[in-house]
This record gives C-alpha cells, structure tokens and sequence, in this order.
C-alpha cells in the first residue's frame, strides 16, 4: 500500500499533480486579467486624449479637461435630471412594489392560486426588454389600446401618442419597469418570508393581532435584513438606468426626459467616438455611486444597526 | 381533526376579498401584453391599423408568419442567435465549471491570492468605453467570438457552482485519485455528472441571457451577417425605414397577399417567434432560475 505518498499533500506526486489543478485555474486568472483588470487600467483615458490611432499608454495626458468639458455642456442637467428622476422613482415605486407583492402573496391561503400567480408573475422578467419594450410600444402608439381605453375614460381629451410626450415618460418608464421585474424580484423576499418562524404568528395571534397587524410587526420587522441590503445595492445603482430598455423606448420626441447618463455614454462614445470624454462621464458616475453606497451602508448601520459591510 | 382544521384556514376572510382580486389582476397585467401581441399577429395587416384587436383576430391570417419565415435577415438573425446561444453556453459552463473545480479543491496552492483576484473584479470594472477599447484591440470586433470570447468567465456564475461542488462528498475525489485519475478526468467523468443540478442552472441562466441581450451585438458588431435577432427586432422597432422593408420584402415574395401586410403585425409575428424558446423552457426556467437567484443572493 502506497497509500500515504499519494495523499496530496505528500511528497512526490504534489508538483505533477499541482500543475494540472493550476492549470484548471490559470485560464480564468488570464481571462479576468484582459477582460476585467485592463479596462480598469483603461480608466486612465479619462485623463488623456486617447483616439483610436493611439494606445491607451501614449496618448497625452490633458488632466482634467475632459471633466471641465463634462460640467461644461449644456446637456448634462437634463442628464442628470432625467437619470435621478427615473431612479428616484425607481427607489420609491420600483423597489417597494416587490415587497408588498410578496406580503400579498404571502397572505393568499390557496396554494394552488399561491403557486400559479407566483409562476406567471415572473413572466415579464424572462421576455427579453426588445419583446417587452416592443410590446408596450405597440400599446402605446396612437389608436392602440392605452390611448383609446385613455380616451374612452375621458382621461385625456383627444387620441395621443403617449411616447411623443416626453412628460409621460417617467410615469410610463417607472410603470414597465414594475411589471417587467416585481415577480422576479418579489422571489428573494417570498424566500425570506418562508424562513420565518410561525410561533411568532402564533404568539401575535395571541396578543390580538389582525393580519395587517401580523404583516406589519411580524413579517416586515423579520424580513427587514434582505430589505436593507437590497436598499443599498438599489441605492448604489441609483445612476445606473439599463441602457437595453432606455435606448429602446427614446426617440427623438420624449429625449430631453428619457436621455441618462448611461446612454449619454454610449451616445458620445461609440457612436461619436469621443472615447475619453465618455470615459470621464463614467468616472464621475462611478465616482458617485461609491459615494452613494457608502452613504447608504453608514447610514443604515447607525439607525438599523444592519448594513452590507 | 387535521382535515377539519385545514378547512378552518381555507375559509375567506375580508382580506382575501381585497387581494385575491388583486392578484387575479396582476396576472391579467403580466400576461395579456403577450396575449394582445399574439392576436395582432395573427390578424390581417390592414385591419389591425384600424385597432381595436385586442381579444381575438378579426381578420385570421398566418401570412405575418410567413412573412417572417421567408424573410432571409430574419433567418440568418435566428441562425446566429441560435449559435450564439449554444456555443457561448457550452463553452462558458465548460470554462466556468472547470475553474470553480480547481478552485474547491481544498489543496489548491495560492488560492488566498486568486480568490481576492477573482472578487475584485465583482465590485470594480472599467466601465463601456475602456471595454470597447478593448474589445477593438484584442480585434475582437465584428467578428463571431466577440459573442463568444468575453463571456466565456463570470465569477458570479464560479460562485454559485463552487457553493454547489463545495458540497460532494471530498472522499469520492480523494479516492478517484489513489485509483490513478488524473485531475481532468476527476472534473470531466466524476464531478461534471455529480454538478448537474447546478450546471443546469447556470446553462438556463446563459442561454436566457444570450438569447435575449441585443446589447453585445449592437455595440461589438456592425456586419448584417453578425446581428442578432434581438438586436434586428430593435431595429424595426426603433427605425422605421427597416419596419417599411419588412414588409415590401414579404409583400415581394407573397405578392397576392401584399395589399393586406403591414410592418406592425409581421413586427408582432417576429416577436412571437422570438418569445417562443423561452415560453417553451419557461416551466425549466421559472423552476431552476428561483433555485439559482436565492442560493446565489445566500451565498454572494
């Protein structure tokens, strides 16, 4: 019996069998090193004058123009209103409506009921944003269903084109973005809401309490760890709209309210190739973010005593 | 005594007369977008215009279908999103899996250098445009592999599929390898068929994601040939002048039926077509996805 010289961490074999594990691992140490840690050193174009003649190591350095010119440009307060209007909004209706969809599914009885409308909430999330977008779209236009069932309710006076008003578009953006992900978000609060233990509802039902009463010091209290986390990370994203949906519902009409940040980005990046000056504006937003986040963490550890990290 | 205590909680309360209605009209809302989609697409191109169908087909046809099948971009869009989908998901479980293997080996040597290497890159990216640099200068761009290369490693996914592998039993490998198994052949004959759970999973989570981003193709492509049909549907979506080509093309190989076709409701057949893969993995997705998206929350 060799037994004990081929335990792994014996002699003999180890460097022999060392290199294959570690030749497991090397691709994806290669891989992240490309695709993650160079565009991270690309960062530094924000600084420079890059343009695609040259690299991102001789391109001049300029400072801090690009930024100057960022601040400087008469599209970044539309810009940057339309992006915290539509996360702001997203923070108040975009977050909460996964919460209390999952309160309301908690409190259906029937689980056969329970399990169907679970399973057809998520369907919106699974369809890609070019189908849901395109589908709302379809909606939307003029003489479609919305602004015909609009009309004949008397909300608005004649047939509109919904997506040409560019005042509608935060209503209309915050209201498909909950239908395209409150089931699939209501998931993780669902899973929360399992784990809780029912001697505590037992115990409220002692004490009296109704079921608005048990939701709201049961299972709210209980389920206000995931709530927190997923505050922070909503909150870190705040500047982050998706650029899939976005490019897709903007046409020219509603852009002064549907242009972000985000697809300001790509707009004056790819598309006008204005590499460093794009990069700049990501720079900032990222700059922010973190700031965001960081805010959000301190600040709930001080009033919830919870926090990410 | 159970089953009378059963019935006991069944019976409706006050609330249940406010929220099942609710629910019923959640429903309603997630699914009758599709529903409204699927009947314009089967309905005759001019009448639709009129509007107004919104339960039932006024005028049935399966000509928006054909139109779909005949047109030669539609075709080739479908042709590559299929590649795409099955050779980026392969290719990616394989490397992933391989990686999430080497890494739950508990004798892996440097692993409290590579594990920090990995997460660094969950939480700091270079943003768009330095990746597009990028991706220009490896000459990546307009090519197939640029559907394939980048997405071939995610951490997200190694986490999720280590938490997994964590849990066999480490005395299988242990004995595979006093049998004289090599590493590759412990990975390729006993931990892929042991991580099937898990694999599953990940393949779901990647084949939707391919399928359904149009994202990569718009930013790292430019060739017709290369476009996905995500990325062709936005384009008839957002353009008119390529939804008015959609039509004269159908309108030039059905002409008997060219007065009745219209941009929109072959532009609704396209997007039943491309919806049908994922409604028909749908009861797979809604199953392996939830299992996926909690342990990944729990353990990440």
């Amino acid at each position: 019996m060799s037994y004990p010289e081929i335990r792994p961490d014996s002699g003999r074999h180890r460097v022999s069998d060392q290199l294959q594990l570690q030749s497991m691992v090397w691709p994806g140490l290669i891989f992240l090193l490309v695709f993650a840690y160079i565009p991270m050193y690309g960062v530094t174009i924000a600084f420079k004058e890059f343009n695609l003649m040259s690299t991102i190591q001789s391109a001049p350095w300029v400072g801090l123009s690009n930024f100057k010119e960022f601040f400087d440009d008469p599209a970044l307060a539309n810009t940057l209103r339309n992006t915290l209007f539509i996360n702001g909004l997203a923070l108040i209706f975009a977050f909460t409506a996964p919460i209390v969809l999952a309160l309301l599914m908690n409190e259906i009885k029937f689980n056969r009921f329970k399990r169907t409308a679970q399973t057809i909430s998520y369907l919106p999330h699974f369809l890609s944003w070019v189908i849901f977008g395109g589908i709302v779209l379809e909606m939307l236009a003029p003489g479609k269903l919305i602004g015909s069932l609009m009309h004949a309710l008397g909300i608005f006076p004649e047939d509109i084109n919904l997506m040409a008003k560019g005042k509608y578009f935060y209503t209309i953006y915050t209201i498909i973005s909950i239908i395209k992900s409150v089931g699939f978000a209501s998931i993780l609060y669902i899973a929360a809401i399992t784990g809780i233990d029912q001697e505590m509802y037992e115990a409220a039902k002692v004490d009296g309490c109704n079921r608005l009463q048990k939701m709201w010091y049961v299972t709210l209290p209980s389920i206000a760890g995931v709530i927190v986390i997923m505050f922070i990370f909503q909150v870190s994203s705040i500047l982050n709209t998706g650029y899939e949906q976005l490019l897709l519902l903007q046409n020219p009409l509603n852009l002064a309210y549907s242009e972000t940040i985000e697809t300001y980005v790509y707009k004056t990046g790819i598309a006008q190739s204005r590499f460093s000056y794009a990069t700049a504006v990501g720079v900032f937003i990222s700059g922010i973010s973190v700031l965001l986040m960081l805010t959000a963490n301190g600040v709930s550890k001080k009033l919830l005593d919870r926090g990410l990290f | 005594m159970k089953r009378s205590d059963n019935r006991l909680r069944l019976r409706p309360e006050p609330f249940d007369y406010f929220n099942i209605p609710l629910m019923i009209l959640m429903m309603f809302v997630m699914v009758y977008p599709f529903w409204y989609t699927l009947v314009g697409s089967l309905n005759e191109g001019m009448d639709y215009i009129r509007g107004g169908v919104y339960w039932w087909p006024r005028k049935f046809t399966l000509y928006n279908y054909k139109a779909v099948f005949m047109d030669t971009r539609i075709l080739q869009a479908f042709w590559i999103t299929i590649c795409k989908c099955v050779v980026g998901t392969v290719s990616s479980l394989l490397f992933t899996s391989l990686v999430s293997y080497a890494i739950t080996r508990p004798n892996l040597k440097y692993k409290k250098v590579y594990i920090p290497f990995m997460m660094v890159t969950m939480f700091f990216n270079g943003g768009l445009i330095p990746y597009f640099i990028l991706i220009k200068s490896l000459h990546l761009y307009d090519t197939f592999w640029v559907y394939i290369i980048p997405t071939l490693f995610s951490v997200y996914y190694l986490i999720i599929i280590q938490s997994f592998m964590r849990e066999l039993p480490n005395s299988l490998v242990e004995s595979a390898k006093i049998d004289g198994a090599s590493e590759y052949r412990i990975f390729f004959q006993l931990i892929i068929p042991l991580s099937k759970p898990v694999l599953a999973t990940i393949a779901l989570f990647t084949m939707v994601n391919h399928w359904n981003t149009y994202f990569d193709s718009m930013m790292y492509t430019n060739s017709q040939w290369l476009q996905t049909i995500q990325l062709f549907l936005k384009k008839i979506i957002t353009d008119p002048s390529v939804a008015r080509s959609l039509s004269s093309a159908a309108a030039a190989a059905v002409p008997d039926q060219a007065v009745k076709l219209t941009p929109q409701t072959i532009k609704l057949a396209t997007m039943i077509v491309t919806a049908v893969p994922i409604i028909m993995t749908y009861p797979f997705l809604q199953k392996y996805f939830v299992k996926g998206f909690t342990m990944g929350a729990v353990k990440g």
